[in-house]
Order: structure tokens, then sequence, then C-alpha cells
């Protein structure tokens, strides 16, 4: 059987003709011309969800923005990334995520926020954290009534329930990839789901259990793909706590996972001879970036600190 | 799959709550009647509101139960039902009052509802105050919420009753009281409030609401029905469509799409089988046509996708119903029945070779379930969730599926167009916008209700046929078009109700709100209802939309309370931009119009003198 040779789609992007293989994105058009895309929910190896919008740039003759990370390519497009439209859409969308969630540990969120000259602050101090629990408790469809002083934030204390990771929601965008990877992209347990409406959306358990009680089976993939410290190691999370987290004193190894015959690759970043945080890279052809529990913590579990 | 199952269980009345569901599908013939996943997943929603309406919540027992039955992840389960307003996940007594406080119910007399319920209930939602009501011999608690817009905006206030049990029963009434709502919190019928049904045109749309039994097929035969799906099925799909086409038929849900181009696209899709969808989640805040139209002529609609799915090639249609309309469930069910007795619905409709059936689906409290692509999410089990456009429905729709959604109302207008044909369609209305409309007029007018009136009729003649504001008080302003509309001033009453009059004069006719404020009605409080509205309804997927709606009711407290950041101007500017991001980076509708009533009060009304801090 011979395969047709892939289809081209030509399009403009900034006044540049550029040419791609049909069932491209916009975004994957922008990266061949290296145009800079901004991407947070966006991941190699997990499918487009286009929810931090972020990536949103203009389509002439379309009434709204359209998100680049998802949206097709087609013949004849024609595509402005740099836009007033699109640079206020990109800024407000930063102050509205840096007035919400504490952003502090995302590198590309400090970088976009100087480049686009976002100021979370316009909306006024960001409101006290939610007490435990509270978030959880809100019903859909109903919120306190506020008076404007302060900004509503997802603040609310870290949820400690187990040995391998932590999970601290204030610092939690929403951008689902935790989800995806739990779910039908990577691990197929579906431990976590989105749960609630509107800002009190958030990242939970069947009637927010702890993860031990869960279905959840600490493979740490959720952890791999989470773009902003939410989901972090009990290593990274208790050297940061004690102000240790050094990243001048870490090295960065790859190895190749012994636990079973699979072969994944392993990215071992170590700190005082101490594995600290594990990752495989998102390209590998073994795991597209997944492990599973051995490979993740196996050698952590076995060398932190308990 | 291999889930990892709660282990709580249920309780003998929940077993057979979901089982019920799962063995109804399977005797209605039910498309879930296939042994797959998707089919299974769809039952999720149905088999929560099964649990909820024989408990008065959703426990861990009953939620567990449904996953293992169903094959469906806990925390996806979890997931769906804390998204929906009716669906409770935390104990509550069987009897529970959902109160209107939305803009028409809050100018008549909703607060005061509140506080007598407050004083005889306690404070919402409170479960040390929850009073004792008399359920049927049985003494049970009784709580109470506030609730968005209902849908009787035309009786306001309203309230939605529900009392769970073995016989459960729901029942939604306006000119609500105190006395009314805690009697019906013991199980009594509650009298109807009256509203106004008029035309001052042909009745097409309204030819039987009001005047014929809507619960008789036999009557509603002998004033008409059936004719237009008679024709239809001797002129073949595509006379049907070309007839649609020709008469320039414009969506009624708010979006105006040509409903001809829609059902030709479905019919050309080369994917199978083919859906058609109701949507009659009419959730839009002062919007309640929808609701007049399936309670007073549900044959009508039934008819009117029984054609849908003749001219697109569909065997199987949905009516995905707002869950707070439970006469309109009733009316719509009883009528499925007597027309698939008659042999109007079934394997074949009025005798020929096309085979039909509908499926009644229920919402749980959502607006945003209205929205075409989060309304497949919420049938096919899953979080109402929008999806991104492309592709559309009509390539993949419903179940992934080629789909014609359209409204109820797009729907009924089809049976005059089939049976008289474009032309006489376009004999009323203008030549942009042909044909008749129907307005839901509430707020302070004499005479509240759904009205018919040709395409092209000014405003002010509109309110007039209404009786004008009582005690011939100014008019402040009319909300046209819903919470996603916009304000009209006293100076632009001479609009002209047409899709090229509202355009032209900068407005939207939306779903058909005319809710009218006059000059006693506090404007402030009513801009910032409507943030609280969005602000609550929003699904929360996407950015702008979760974070602007907050940060736009924030904004609107402070020009309330005076004390502004930085003054009303710079409040107005960063306005501009939340309105502006939210407009052109939300995935939805939702998001995209959520600053527009209240942009548009500003620019109109200026309700913030420029002197506040
Ligand atoms: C937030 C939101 C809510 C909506 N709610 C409804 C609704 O309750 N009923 C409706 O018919 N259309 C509603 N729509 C419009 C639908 O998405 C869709 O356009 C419509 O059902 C198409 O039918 P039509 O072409 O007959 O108007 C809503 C849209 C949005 C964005
Ligand atoms: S550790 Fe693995 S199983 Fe547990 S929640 Fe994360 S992705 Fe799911
Ligand atoms: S926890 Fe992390 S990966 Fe999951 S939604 Fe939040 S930010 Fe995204
Ligand atoms: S615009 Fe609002 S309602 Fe629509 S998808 Fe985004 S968050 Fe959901
Ligand atoms: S990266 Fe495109 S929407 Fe998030
Ligand atoms: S029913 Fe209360 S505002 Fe519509």
């Amino acid at each position: 059987m011979t395969q047709a040779p892939p289809k081209s789609v030509n399009m403009r992007i900034d006044g540049h003709e550029v040419s791609v293989p049909e069932g491209s994105t916009i975004l994957d058009a922008c990266r061949k011309l290296a145009v800079e895309t901004p991407t947070f929910c966006w991941a190699e190896n997990l499918t487009p969800v286009n929810v931090c919008r972020i990536c949103v740039v203009e389509l002439e003759g379309a009434r709204t923005l359209v998100p680049a990370c998802s949206r097709k390519a087609e013949p004849g497009m024609s595509i402005r990334t740099d836009s007033a439209r699109v640079r206020l859409s990109r800024k407000v969308v930063l102050e509205l995520l840096g007035s919400s969630v504490d952003m502090s540990l995302s590198e590309t969120f400090a970088k976009l926020k100087s480049q686009y000259g976002a100021d979370p602050d316009r909306f006024g101090p960001r409101a006290p954290r939610a007490a435990a629990g509270e978030r959880e408790a809100a019903e859909p469809g109903h919120h306190e009534v506020p008076d404007g002083s302060a900004a509503a934030s997802v603040g609310q204390p870290v949820k400690v329930d187990n040995e391998l990771f932590v999970r601290d929601y204030e610092k939690c965008m929403l951008c689902y990839k935790c989800v995806e990877a739990c779910g039908t992209d990577a691990q197929n347990t579906f431990a976590i789901a989105v749960a609630g409406r509107g800002f009190d959306a958030r990242i939970s358990t069947e009637f927010n259990a702890s993860l031990p009680d869960s279905a959840c089976v600490f493979c740490g993939n959720c952890v791999g793909v989470c773009p902003t410290g939410a989901l972090m190691f009990k290593s990274e999370s208790d050297l940061r706590e004690r102000g240790e987290w050094d990243e001048s004193k870490q090295t960065v190894t790859d190895t190749i996972c012994g636990y079973c015959g699979v072969g994944c690759q392993l990215t071992l970043r170590v700190q005082d001879n101490r594995i600290v945080r594990v990752t495989s890279p998102s390209d590998h052809s073994v795991t597209g970036g997944h492990l599973c529990i051995k490979g993740r913590f196996g050698s952590t579990f076995v060398e932190g600190d308990r | 799959m291999d889930l990892k199952h709660l282990e709580d269980t249920p309780t003998d009345a929940e077993r057979q709550a979901v089982d019920d569901v799962v063995g109804q599908s399977r005797s209605d013939g039910g498309h879930a009647l296939a042994p797959d996943a998707r089919a299974r997943r769809s039952l999720l929603l149905p088999a929560l509101l099964a649990l909820q309406a024989r408990r008065g919540w959703v426990s861990r027992g009953g939620l567990g139960y449904v996953c293992r039955v169903l094959e469906v992840p806990p925390a996806e389960a979890f997931g769906v039902a804390s998204f929906y307003a009716l669906l409770a996940l935390a104990e509550r007594p069987a009897a529970f009052a959902h109160l209107c406080d939305d803009v028409a119910c809050s100018m008549a007399g909703a607060d005061q509802l509140r506080a007598a319920m407050e004083q005889r209930f306690g404070a919402p939602h409170a479960p040390e105050h929850r009073a004792e009501v008399h359920t049927r011999g049985h003494a049970t608690k009784a709580c109470w919420a506030k609730s968005p817009c209902l849908g009787l905006c035309d009786q306001a206030p309203a309230a939605l009753v529900t009392v769970a049990g073995s016989s459960p029963s729901a029942q939604a009434f306006g000119g609500a009281t105190a006395e009314k709502v805690a009697a019906a919190m013991a199980g009594r019928a509650i009298e109807p409030a009256s509203y106004a049904i008029c035309a001052n045109g042909p009745r097409r749309l309204l030819a039987r609401a009001g005047l014929v039994d809507p619960t008789r097929i036999d009557l509603y035969q002998a004033h008409g029905g059936f004719e237009a799906l008679h024709k239809a099925l001797a002129m073949g799909p595509a006379a049907v469509i070309a007839a649609v086409t020709d008469s320039k038929l414009a969506g009624r849900g708010g979006a105006a799409f040509p409903t001809g181009k829609k059902w030709e696209a479905v019919s050309k899709a080369a994917a199978t089988p083919r859906y058609v969808v109701c949507n009659a989640d009419e959730s839009e805040p002062g919007t309640f046509k929808d609701r007049v139209l399936l309670e007073e002529d549900p044959f009508a609609v039934l008819e009117a996708m029984t054609i849908a799915g003749f001219a697109v090639g569909a065997a199987r249609g949905y009516l995905y119903l707002r869950g707070e309309y439970p006469k309109a469930a009733s009316r719509i069910a009883g009528a499925i029945q007597q027309m698939r007795a008659a042999g109007f619905l079934g394997s074949q409709v009025a005798g020929s070779g096309f085979a039909f059936d509908i499926e009644l689906r229920s919402g749980a409290g959502a607006y945003i379930c209205g929205e075409e692509t989060a309304l497949f999410a919420s049938i096919e089990g899953y979080r109402g969730e929008p999806r991104s456009k492309p592709p559309f429905p009509v390539h993949s729709g419903l179940f992934a599926k080629p789909t014609a959604i359209n409204n109820v109302e797009t729907l009924a207008a089809v049976l005059h167009i089939v049976r008289e044909g474009a032309a006489s369609y376009a004999s009323a209305g203008t030549a942009g916008s042909p044909g008749t409309k129907l307005f839901c007029v509430s707020g302070r007018v004499a005479n509240p209700g759904v009205y018919e009136t040709p395409f092209g009729t000014p405003l002010r003649s509109l309110l007039e046929m209404a009786g004008g504001v009582p005690g011939g008080r100014p008019i402040q302003a009319v909300l046209l078009g819903g919470a996603a509309g916009g304000f009209v001033s006293p100076a632009g009453l001479d609009l002209e109700l047409s899709f090229e009059g509202a355009r032209s004069a900068g407005a939207t006719l939306g779903s058909g709100v005319i809710l009218v404020l006059d000059d006693t009605i506090p404007l402030v409080p009513m801009l910032r209802r409507i943030a609280e509205f969005f602000r609550d309804e929003s699904c929360g997927q996407c950015v702008p939309c979760r974070v602007g709606t907050v940060r736009q009711e924030e904004l609107l407290a402070r020009l309330e309370s005076g004390v502004t950041r930085g003054g009303v101007e710079a409040e107005g500017l960063l306005l501009a931009d939340l309105g502006q991001a939210m407009r052109d980076a939300s995935i939805c509708g939702l998001g995209q119009t959520a600053s527009s009533a209240i942009e548009s009060a500003l620019r109109v009304l200026q309700p913030f003198p420029r002197s506040t801090r």
C-alpha cells in the first residue's frame, strides 16, 4: 500500500508566506517561521484543550481571535500574531492569571509579563487565601457577593496527603494537563478530573478524596506535565520549604530506567547527591514524557528523607 | 476499562432509581440501547437526576453505583455532578425551593419573598435552620436557595420547588409568596399564575397556544396539526430544505444563522447517523417564549422536529429541555407518547417509509448548556463545556456526528413555511427579516407575556401593545435581547424590531427579551445582578471568561459602592480592556457577550456620575 504524500497548506503569517502539511495547526506554521507564540495549556504530548487563550492570534475575516495551538491551518488564511488586539488579549489573560493564581514558579509567565507589560495588580490586592475545604464546598451557581476591595484568587492551603508529591492548587491555572495525562492521553487511570463550575472549577478526585484513597497509582505523570509547579515532587517541595532548593547546586543526568525492560529514558535532577526530580523527555519515542511509579519515584523514594 | 470504584453501597431506593433509568432507556428503543460505552456514558446525567429526584441529593453510594453500572470513572462522574446547580452533593432535605432573584423578579418583590422565607425557614442553605414542613403526612425538613432566571419573568416573582421521594414532584410557578412556596414544599399543587399570550398580526407561532388543549393529540389534529408533516413527506427532503431556505428563516436562539443553510449542510454531510436536536434550554435571563410553545403547543415543536429529521436524513432527535421547566417536561413527554401511539413517531412516520423517534433529555441547572456544543457534551454525559468551532455541528455535532440543532421557536416557524410556502411566510415581516417573531415582554409593563408580532414593528408599539408602564411612569431603559443583549434608552424606543433594525441601532434581538425598567428601578443593582449571572454561569474552562467575569463583578461592586480604584473613568477603561479580551479571546458566546449589556448601559445610560470617588 502506498500512501499519497501529505497535501500542503499555504497561508500567510504577519505577511510572510508559509507552507505546512495538511493537519498542521497555526502554531506549527508560526514555529516554522520562527514566530514566537506563547503557550501554557498546550503540550506536544497532549491533546490540545485550548483553554488558557494565551496563544490567540488574529485571523483575517474572523469575528474573534483564534487559538493558534489548536486551530488547523487552512489554505489562504491570513494571520497576524502581533496586532493591537492580540497584544491586548494576551496582556489581559496574563493579568487575569497573575491576579488569581500564584504564577511565581512559571518562568514563561515572568517572561511574558514583562514582554506584554501586564500588571495583575490593576484589579486590586489579592484576596486572602480560602481556608482548607472552602473552595471544595462552593456550589455551582452560587458565590459570596464581593465588595470589590480585593481580587478573588484560588489561594488555599497546600494539599499534602502522600509521600511522593504535593498539590498546591494556589498555583493551579486550570490548564487541564494533569487531567489529560491521568486520562486517555497517557495513564488511563482517571483519578482526577475537573470539578465545580466557573471560578470555582478545580482539579479534584471524587468527593475530594485524598490521593491514597482515590484511584491514583502514583505514576507522577500529572506532576511531569504541570506548567506552574502546582504539582510538585515532595522532595523538591520539602527543599523549597526549607529554603534549600538551589538550582546552582544541581546537575542533570540522562539514564535508562532499570526497573523493567521497556527502556524508558529518565532525566534525573540531583542536588547534594540526592535525586530531587525525575522527568522524561516529552519527545522520547518510548515514554512520550510519561513514566510509571517505579521510574518516576523509585529513586527519590529510596533516597529521599522520609 | 479497569476502573477503581467507590466502595460505598447505595440504598435500595437509589439502586432502583438508577436501574429504572437504564431500563427505561432500553424499553424506549433508545439510542442508549446499544451496549457501547458511548451510549452508557450518555445515561450519566439522567441517572444523576434520578438520584437527585429520589433522595434530594446525590450520595456517595448513589454516585458510586451509577459509576459501576455505566462504567464511568468516579472522579469524572463527580466532575459532571458538581457542574450542575440542580444536583446537590451534600445531604439535603427532600423539599427544596429555588427562588428567582434575577432581573425581572427582583423588580417584582423577590427580595421581600426571600426575607419572608428566611424568617420562616432560616437562612438559605443553612442546615441548622431547616424548618419542618409536612410532605404527604411525613414531617421532613426543607431549605431554599436563590436562583437565576426561571423563565417565568412574565409571572414574577418565580419559584421552583422540588420534593424528592418515590413519586418525586417539581413545580415551577409565578406569583410566588412564602405561603405558596411552603405549600408547594408540603406537596400541594399551586394554581398557575396568568400571563398574556398576544399577537398583533397573523397568529402563526401562537396559532394554538392558550386556545387549544395542549394535552390531546386529537385536538391538535383538529386544529391543523400534522398537516405540515404530511405535506413534507409528500414533498421530499430536498423540497423541504428549499422552502426553508427560500423563507430566509434565521435561527431564533440568538445567533440568527440561516436555518435552510444549516439543514442543507447536514443533509449533505457524508457521516451517519445524523441527528436533530431541539435546543429547549432557554435560560437567558428574561426569556420565556420557548416555555410557552413547549407547554401550550408541544405537538407543534415535535412535529417540526420530525420534519427537520426527514429533511436532513436523521432517524433520531433529542429535545434538550432546561431542568427548571417541569410542566413543559410533562407536556412534551406526554406528547411524545401520544405521537408514538398514533404512528407519528416510530418506524413508519405517518405511514411513510421514514423512521424517526425523539428522546427528551433534561438539563440540570446550567445556562451554558444552551450553547450548542456544551449541550452536546451534556447529552453525551460530560461536563457542559463548549468545544472549539470549527468543526461546526453540521459536520461534527452530537456524538461527533452531523447535527442540525435549532431553537424551539425556529422549529415552530417551519410549520407555516412547509404548509403555506416561503412566499406566504414573507407576507409578514420585512425584506431582511421575513415572518413573525415572539417577544418576551416583562418587567414594568401592564401585561407581561409573550407577544407574536411581524418583524419590523417598532419597539414602542410593542410596549404599547403590552399596556405600557403601569401608572404611566416614564421608562428608564429597556433591556433588549437578554443579559447577553444590551440596554436601549428612552430615546431609542423607535428601534424597529428586525434583525437589520436592531443591527443598525447597535443592538441585538438576542432571544427576544424586552425587559422594561421604569424610573423607580435602581439601575446599578441590575447591572450587578447581570455581572453576577455571568460569573455564576461561566463553565470555567477558559481564562478570559472564568476570571474575567469575576473581575467584572468586582468592578461593578466598586462602582456601586463608590469606592473605586482610581475613579469612575479608570474603572471604565479597565472594563473596556476586560470586555475586549473577553469578546476576543473567550471560547464561546458566554464569555464573548458577558460584558455587552453592562458596557451598553455605560454607553447609553451613564449610570455612574463622574463625580464619584
Ligand atoms: C451561552 C449561550 C447560551 C445559549 N443558550 C441557548 C438557549 O437556551 N436556547 C437556544 O436555542 N440557543 C441558545 N444558544 C445558541 C445556540 O448555541 C445555538 O446557536 C442555537 O441553538 C441554534 O439554533 P437556531 O439556529 O435555531 O437559533 C446559546 C448560546 C450561548 C453562547
Ligand atoms: S500520579 Fe498518575 S494516577 Fe495519580 S493523579 Fe497523577 S497522573 Fe493520575
Ligand atoms: S495542577 Fe498543574 S497541570 Fe493540573 S490543571 Fe493545575 S496547573 Fe495544570
Ligand atoms: S467563554 Fe466562558 S462559558 Fe464559554 S468556554 Fe470559556 S469559560 Fe466556558
Ligand atoms: S496554548 Fe493555546 S489556548 Fe492555551
Ligand atoms: S423568572 Fe425571575 S427573572 Fe426570569
